[in-house]
C-alpha cells in the first residue's frame, strides 16, 4: 500500500507558480526524498501533504485519509518537521514535547513516559529539562524531530533535516534519521537539496525541477539509466576555440551529454577506460593541448543535469529568492 | 469541544509559563499602568472640571486607567502571534490537529488575565491615593470583568490583524493606529459632559468606552448596574466577534504558506 500519494498538485503564489502538477507515490515503510534546489516546490509539496496549505488543484492521500476532505484525520497520523525549527524557545524541551502530546489528545504518564522515551532517543535527556533558547542548532534540530514523533506517527515529513547543520551534525542527523526509521517503523518523505543526502537516506528519490517531478527511481536505478561514466577535461591553452574542441568531442565514439564550460569539457561515454585515449588523440589531432581528464562514475548530479538539462548548483542559486 | 477547552487550557499555561521566565517584562507590566495613574492623576488634578462628579481626579480617573491599561494590552497582545510566527511554533500546532480556535482563544484568555492582574494593583493603589470603590464587592468585580473584556475584545482583534499582516513593523504600525485615536474618542481621561459634542456622538460606539462605563458606574457611584451589565454584555458580544475573526483569519495566513 501507498503511504503517500500526490497527485497532479498545483499551487500558484501570486507570481510563481510552485507546484505545477506534482505526482508521486511513497511506499508504506520506505524512506522517500524529495529532491531538487531551493524553489523547485519541494516544501510547498511537503506543505500541501502536511495540510498546512491548501493546493489550488490537484489530490493527494497520506496513511490512506484524504489531504483535502479529511485534513485533522491526516493530522492525527503525521508528523511534521518543517524546513524551520518550530521549537518553543522559551519552553524546555520537554515542555515543548509534552505541549505537542497534549495538542494530540495525550496525557498523563503514558505521554510522560513517551517524553522520557523521545527525549532519550534524541539524544536530549541531559538537556531537557533547560529552555530551548540555549540550545545548539543541531539540539534544535532533534527536537523538533522528537516534537514531530511525540503521537506515533505512521509517516513523517522531515523538511530539510539538515540544513544549517554543520557537516559533523548533519552526519549525526543522518544517523538519526535512518535509526528513527527502523525504531519506529516509519514512512519518511524527506525534502534535501544536498544531493549526497538523498543518496545516503533515501530508498527511492524523486527530482523535483520548477514545480514538477522530472524522474523518479532509486538512487542506484538513476544512476544506472546513465549508462557509463563522465569524462572531464581540462584544456591547457587558454582562448583557443572551445567550440572547435567540443565538436571533437561530439564525434567521439558513443560520446553523448557533451558541454563545456571555460576551459573544460565534459562528456559522458561508455567506458572511460576505452575513451580517454580516443579523446586525448582526437584533441591532439587538432592541435589541442590538454592539462588533465578524468572520469567519474555518475552521481546525483549527474542524474540532474541529464533529466532537467541544468546544472544543479547554478539552479540552487537561482532559486534562492 | 472539551478537546478545544483542553487545548486552550494548555496553551495558557504556555503562554503565562513563558511570560513568567521574561522578569523585565513582569516588572514592566507592574510599574506602567502604575506610573500612568500616578503620572495623569497629578497633570489634570487642580483641572476642576474633569472630574465628573467623583471625590478628585485620581478616584475618576483610576478606572479609565485600568481600561485604557486593558485595551492597549489587548491591543498589543497580537505580538505574541507574531512571534511565534516568526518561530513557526504556529505552524507546528496548524499540522497537528490543533483547533485553530484554542490557538486564538488561549491569548485571548491570556491577555484578560494579565489585565485582571494589572487592574488589581490599579486599585490597590488607587486605595492607597484616596479612591473609594462604591460599587462594594460588586463594583470591584464589574471593574475586573470590564478590564479582562476590554483586553480580550481587543486581543481578538490584535491577532486577527497579526495573522493578516505577519510582520512586527504593520503590527507596530497598526496597533498604535488603533490605540491612542481610540483612547481620545473616549472617556478615559475626561467626563463625558466636558467633550466636545461630535467626539462624545463619536465615543459611545466606541468599545473601550463601553469598559469605560461600566469601570467608572461601579467605582463612582455604585449604581446603573443595568446599564452596567449592558455594557459588559456588549464587550462579550465583541469579544466573540474578534475572537471568531482571528480564527478566521488563519485562512488567509495559511493560503499565503
Amino acid at each position: 500500500m501507498d503511504a503517500i500519494v500526490a497527485n497532479e498538485l498545483r499551487k500558484r503564489y501570486k507570481t510563481v507558480q510552485a507546484l505545477d502538477g506534482v505526482s508521486f507515490a511513497v511506499r508504506e515503510g520506505e524512506v522517500f526524498g524529495l529532491l531538487g534546489p531551493n524553489g523547485a516546490g519541494k516544501s510547498t509539496a511537503v506543505r500541501s501533504l502536511a495540510t498546512l496549505t491548501r493546493p489550488d488543484s490537484g489530490s493527494a492521500s497520506v496513511a490512506g485519509e484524504d489531504v483535502l476532505r479529511h485534513p485533522n484525520r491526516v493530522r492525527r497520523k503525521i508528523g511534521y518537521v518543517a524546513q524551520d525549527s518550530g521549537v518553543d524557545w522559551e519552553a524546555t524541551a520537554r515542555e515543548n514535547l509534552l505541549l505537542q502530546g497534549r495538542i494530540h489528545g495525550m496525557a498523563g504518564s503514558p505521554l510522560r513516559k513517551r517524553v522520557d522515551e523521545l527525549l532519550e532517543l534524541v539524544g536530549l535527556r541531559e538537556a531537557a529539562d533547560r529552555v530551548a533558547r540555549g540550545y545548539s542548532g543541531g539540539m534544535k534540530r532533534r527536537l523538533d524531530i522528537a516534537i514531530g514523533l511525540v503521537h506515533r506517527p505512521r509517516v513523517l515529513f522531515l523538511d530539510e533535516p539538515t540544513t544549517g547543520l554543520d557537516p559533523e551534525a548533519r552526519a549525526a542527523m543522518w544517523v538519526e534519521v535512518e535509526r528513527l526509521a527502523e525504531a519506529e517503523s516509519l514512512t519518511i518523505l524527506l525534502t534535501t537539496h544536498y544531493l549526497e543526502e538523498a543518496d545516503r537516506l533515501a530508498e527511492r528519490v524523486a527530482i523535483v525541477s520548477r514545480g514538477t517531478v522530472v524522474v523518479e527511481g532509486t538512487p542506484t536505478e538513476l544512476k544506472s539509466n546513465l549508462r557509463g561514466e563522465l569524462v572531464t577535461v581540462d584544456l591547457t591553452e587558454p582562448n583557443r576555440g572551445v567550440e572547435s574542441a567540443l565538436e571533437v568531442l561530439k564525434r567521439v565514439d558513443g560520446a553523448s551529454d557533451v558541454s563545456g564550460e571555460g576551459q573544460q569539457l565534459r562528456a559522458r561515454v561508455p567506458n572511460g577506460a576505452q575513451a580517454i585515449p580516443v579523446i586525448l588523440s582526437a584533441l591532439e589531432e587538432q592541435g589541442f593541448a590538454v592539462e588533465s581528464v578524468t572520469t567519474a562514475r555518475p552521481s546525483l548530479d549527474d542524474v540532474y543535469l541529464h533529466y532537467t538539462g541544468r546544472d544543479f548548483t547554478s539552479e540552487d542559486a537561482e532559486g534562492k529568492r | 469541544m472539551i478537546q478545544v477547552l483542553r487545548q486552550t487550557g494548555w496553551m495558557i499555561v504556555r503562554q503565562l509559563r513563558n511570560l513568567a521566565r521574561e522578569p523585565i517584562w513582569i516588572a514592566l507590566m507592574i510599574i506602567q499602568p502604575l506610573v500612568w495613574l500616578v503620572l495623569y492623576g497629578q497633570l489634570f488634578s487642580r483641572v476642576g472640571p474633569l472630574r465628573g462628579g467623583a471625590s478628585s481626579y485620581v478616584e475618576f480617573l483610576a478606572p479609565g486607567i485600568i481600561c485604557m491599561n486593558s485595551f492597549f494590552g489587548g491591543s498589543w497582545a497580537g505580538m505574541a502571534m507574531i512571534n511565534d510566527l516568526d518561530r513557526h511554533v504556529v505552524d507546528r500546532f496548524l499540522a497537528a490537529p490543533a483547533s485553530r480556535f484554542a490557538i486564538i482563544f488561549s491569548q485571548v484568555v491570556r491577555a484578560g488575565i494579565t489585565a485582571v492582574l494589572q487592574a488589581l494593583l490599579l486599585l490597590l493603589l488607587g486605595l492607597a491615593l484616596g479612591v473609594r470603590i462604591h460599587g462594594g464587592a460588586l463594583g470591584w468585580i464589574v471593574v475586573f470583568l470590564a478590564a479582562a473584556l476590554l483586553a480580550m475584545a481587543f486581543a481578538g482583534l490584535s491577532h486577527g490583524i497579526a495573522l493578516l499582516v505577519r510582520t512586527q513593523a504593520s503590527m507596530i504600525a497598526a496597533a498604535n493606529f488603533i490605540g491612542l485615536p481610540l483612547m481620545f474618542i473616549s472617556s478615559i481621561l475626561i467626563p463625558q459632559t466636558a467633550m466636545p459634542h461630535w467626539i462624545e456622538v463619536l465615543s459611545r460606539f466606541n468599545p473601550v468606552n463601553w469598559g469605560v462605563h461600566a469601570a467608572r458606574n461601579a467605582v463612582l457611584t455604585g449604581g446603573h448596574w443595568g446599564a452596567t451589565s449592558a455594557y459588559l454584555l456588549a464587550l462579550v458580544a465583541a469579544t466573540s466577534v474578534t475572537s471568531l475573526f482571528a480564527t478566521w483569519c488563519f485562512r488567509a495566513y495559511q493560503r499565503s504558506i
